[in-house]
């Protein structure tokens, strides 16, 4: 048998692999940016960017709550609609009756954390039950307010139009999310016991931690994050709408594929996932921007993801 | 031979203490019908060293997860450090500085060992608990492995299988708030290089002598015999003997795990269709393995420790077989034997579909029959042969497997350990199958975890560490010979005659 120590490859590969994970999206919304403000210079400014990248922080905050499921190795595809579900709430109880409102969303976090309990109790398939879960959240929206109306209360919207001095407040509220998630999911010392039980249930459930207790939580923290989508989201729509965000759910996994995370569990980057987001936002003004007819426009945002997904597939192989 | 520095060992205080570290008195384990552990009394001292030796299936690893919480005991006493204890989980186990190493590794993967201290450590958290962590799996490293050159930041994923299993090793030993107290390290070396495995067992003495106890479980008994106080031997889920390692040698070991139970029976004749045709020559991998080669009408069986290479060889026999028709039955059901959401019928013909295919379209009443005929003669207990082949039992699902080899047109059939959790009269009603199926000319290679079953085989290959190490005539099967041979005999590399 052969000494193991000696078959070590060098750091610099690993170090190198780390950063190509946040890099090539990073690259790619930097690539993005660049053709924008080639084609419109006047794009470059504080303005430019606020109205660029307004509608990317209800879908940053998607992400993230995606990001988290998709760190327990799960998937949840109910965010879109439950998104949905929260801005009719917003919009119909948010400004008359606020107590109501939020018992209802806190209502809303114990059941994804129900949810949460209720997959790893009965070992179901999160796929399964989280898109069983959105049509239950369509249902109640739709019971809540049948098509778009209600309004949104006055200091959400004010909150969403806010011009901070110097940062724009998308971006503004793109580092600060990007900064905590790091910080919690990346760095503190239960982000890596949730990365652990992600990747490797057993092992963290033998260490003495309950694996069930850390799922609800997750779950719960991310039906929180969902619902920060949802507030910000009627922030800028000022109304509710049942089906304002099916588009959520797939884009929010695009967002934490794209910045680094992998389906198997334990593995996603805070700070990609913000990066991936931003970039899925402005694929669709990309589009624009080049003149690409309105109908092309989905087929080639699609496009964009894959050939960023697929690049960053040769990347990771190119490595191992 | 490792050269382990144990000749100068004395007794230590701590082995006379009065209060025992861990002691159980009738533990038993039950799943369902299968008794893993039948009643074990087993004491632990403080600073203590005891190694733990057994067959496949013996309990010892069933017994090691009972101690460390992760599988609750059905019935039984459990005392830690003089106290009664009743629901013992993982966390207990934490807080009270028992530590385990298991069989497969517990780490994960996706974190560095620096993040994968921390998980063990409730109390590594707060500002600066990177830091710390480092700092202590560094510092459990350069103590037990000088010179390991593994670097603590860097994910397991990255790491060598050597290596990774170096890290869980230290990682055990590190200690925050709670004082290690005991370490049990199931089969620890099986991965590792020569010069780590001396370091660990020069580590296990040298923590001894600290006071913290440590259980060994090894197949490897030279590593047993250099650090253990104490040996006890299980056998079929129960601790059949314990002594004072001082003085013992591999052969005691090797007959205290054989001898207690005087398994007579000699192999099977040869069949009247073993006219001497030659259907497998396998060559082996290297001059140290050896060819394996199967007549018509042969019950071949592969014989060894678990997971010594038995697979591995079945499935290169099976790759390699080209000019006879050749099936394999898979042990492990689940990953690799059924179509969950097929009927019986499906499952049982997908093997033969060539044969009963017309112009590319599969004639129905032929699959049928085909199945219906295969699930009569083996028994299956089902309505009909459309019943999904999920609601059967376990032992009749493996029929089922079973049918699907012996309805084609296999000449040869590879069976891997196919038998693991069958009920007796399953097995019966199959080993006669097997033998008539012989006696008309089939040929059956056979890797078997069970004893027993070997008595069914006309001949033996025994498997060590990857290579055929001895080929064993029916009439010289029994027991001891098989154990001798799975763990090297008393000298390793003994030929055979």
């Amino acid at each position: 048998m052969a000494d193991t120590a000696l078959q070590r490859r060098p750091r610099l590969t690993s170090a190198l692999g780390s950063a190509l994970q946040i890099g090539l999206p990073a690259a790619t919304l930097i690539a993005m940016l660049a053709v924008i403000f080639w084609i419109r210079p006047s794009a470059m400014s504080y303005f430019g960017f606020t109205l660029l990248f307004k509608f990317a922080v209800p879908l940053m905050f998607a992400a993230l709550a995606q990001m988290l499921v998709i760190m327990l190795g799960d998937i949840d595809l109910s965010i879109g609609s439950f998104v949905g579900f929260v801005t009719c709430v917003a919009a119909l109880y948010l400004d008359e009756a606020p107590l109501l409102a939020l018992v209802i969303l806190a209502a809303s976090i114990a059941v994804y954390a129900g949810v949460g309990l209720l997959i790893h109790v009965r070992q179901l398939p999160s796929i399964i039950v989280t898109l069983g879960m959105s049509f239950i959240w369509l249902g109640a929206a739709v019971t809540l307010m049948p098509g778009p109306g209600g309004t949104a209360p006055r200091w959400l919207v004010a909150f969403m139009s806010w011009k901070p001095p110097f940062v724009p407040l998308p971006v503004l509220i793109a580092l600060l999310t990007a900064l905590i998630g790091h910080l919690v999911i990346s760095r503190s010392s239960y982000g890596a016991v949730l990365r652990g039980a992600g990747a490797n249930p057993r092992a963290v459930e033998r260490a003495g931690w309950s694996v069930r207790t850390i799922r609800c939580a997750v779950y719960a923290a991310a039906g929180a994050l969902a619902c920060l989508a949802g507030l910000t989201l009627t922030g800028l729509t000022t109304s509710g709408d049942p089906n304002v965000a099916p588009a959520y759910t797939l884009l929010g996994v695009g967002a934490v594929i794209l910045g680094g995370g992998a389906f198997t569990g334990g593995i996603v980057s805070p700070v990609g996932t913000v990066i991936g987001a931003l970039t899925l936002a402005l694929a669709g003004s990309l589009l624009s921007f080049l003149q690409v007819p309105p109908t092309w426009q989905i087929g080639a945002q699609g496009a964009i993801l894959f050939l960023v997904l697929a690049g960053r597939i040769l990347f990771s192989e190119h490595r191992s | 031979m490792r050269a382990i520095p144990s000749a100068n060992r004395e007794p230590r205080p701590g082995a006379a203490s009065p209060v025992p570290l861990i002691a159980t008195r009738a533990v038993a384990k039950h799943y369902g019908a299968v008794r893993a552990l039948v009643g074990v009394d087993f004491v632990l001292a403080p600073g203590e060293v005891v190694g733990l030796v057994g067959h496949n299936g013996a309990g010892k690893s069933t017994l090691m997860n009972v101690l460390a919480g992760t599988v609750q005991r059905s019935s039984g006493a459990f005392c830690y450090d003089g106290a009664e204890i009743g629901a013992w989980g993982a966390r207990e186990a934490q807080a009270c500085g028992l530590r385990c190493i298991f069989q497969e590794l517990s780490l994960c993967a996706n974190l560095s060992a620096t993040e994968n201290t921390r998980i063990i450590h409730a109390s590594l958290r707060g500002l600066g608990w990177r830091r710390r962590a480092r700092a202590l799996i560094t510092a459990a490293l350069d103590d037990i492995f000088p010179g390991h050159g593994i670097d603590p930041d860097r994910k397991v994923a990255e790491l060598a299988i050597g290596e990774r299993q170096m890290v869980e090793i230290a990682r055990a030993f590190t200690q925050t708030s709670v004082p290690v107290r005991g370490v049990i390290l199931d089969e620890p070396t099986s991965a590792l290089g020569h010069t780590p495995t001396e370091q660990l067992l020069a580590h296990i003495r040298k923590a001894a002598a600290d006071g913290i106890a440590c259980i060994l479980i090894t197949h490897r008994l030279n590593e047993i015999l250099a650090v253990s106080d104490r040996v006890t031997v299980m056998m079929d889920g129960a601790a059949v003997a314990d002594r004072p390692a001082a003085g013992l040698t591999r052969s005691d070991l090797v007959a205290m795990m054989g001898s207690i139970e005087a398994h007579g029976g000699t192999g099977r004749a040869i069949g009247p269709a073993a006219d001497g045709a030659i259907v497998v020559d396998h060559p082996g991998r290297d001059g140290a393995d050896r060819p394996i080669c199967v007549r018509r009408g042969e019950i071949i069986g592969f014989a060894g420790l678990d997971g010594h290479g038995q697979r591995d060889r079945l499935r290169a026999i099976y790759a390699a077989t080209s000019d006879v028709p050749v099936a394999y039955v898979a042990g492990d059901r689940g990953a690799e034997g059924v179509f969950p959401l097929w009927s019986i019928a499906d499952n049982l013909t997908i093997r033969s579909l060539k044969a009963l295919q017309r112009g590319g379209f599969v004639v129905p009443g032929a699959a049928r029959a085909l199945a219906e005929q295969w699930a009569a003669r083996l028994k299956v207990k089902a309505p009909d042969v459309d019943t999904p082949i999920l609601s059967l039992s376990g032992g009749n699902q493996q029929k089922v497997l079973f049918a699907r080899a012996l309805a084609s047109d296999a000449q040869v059939v590879l069976l891997d350990d196919p038998m693991r959790g069958v009920d007796v009269g399953t097995k019966q009603e199959v080993y006669a199958l097997i033998r008539a199926e012989a006696d008309k000319g089939r040929s059956f290679v056979w890797y078997t975890t069970e004893m027993d079953e070997l008595s069914n085989c006309g001949r033996l290959y025994v498997f060590r560490e990857g290579r055929v190490v001895e080929e064993i005539p029916g009439a010289q099967i029994n027991h001891a010979r098989i154990l001798e041979a799975s763990f090297g005999g008393a000298q390793t590399g003994a030929s055979h005659g």
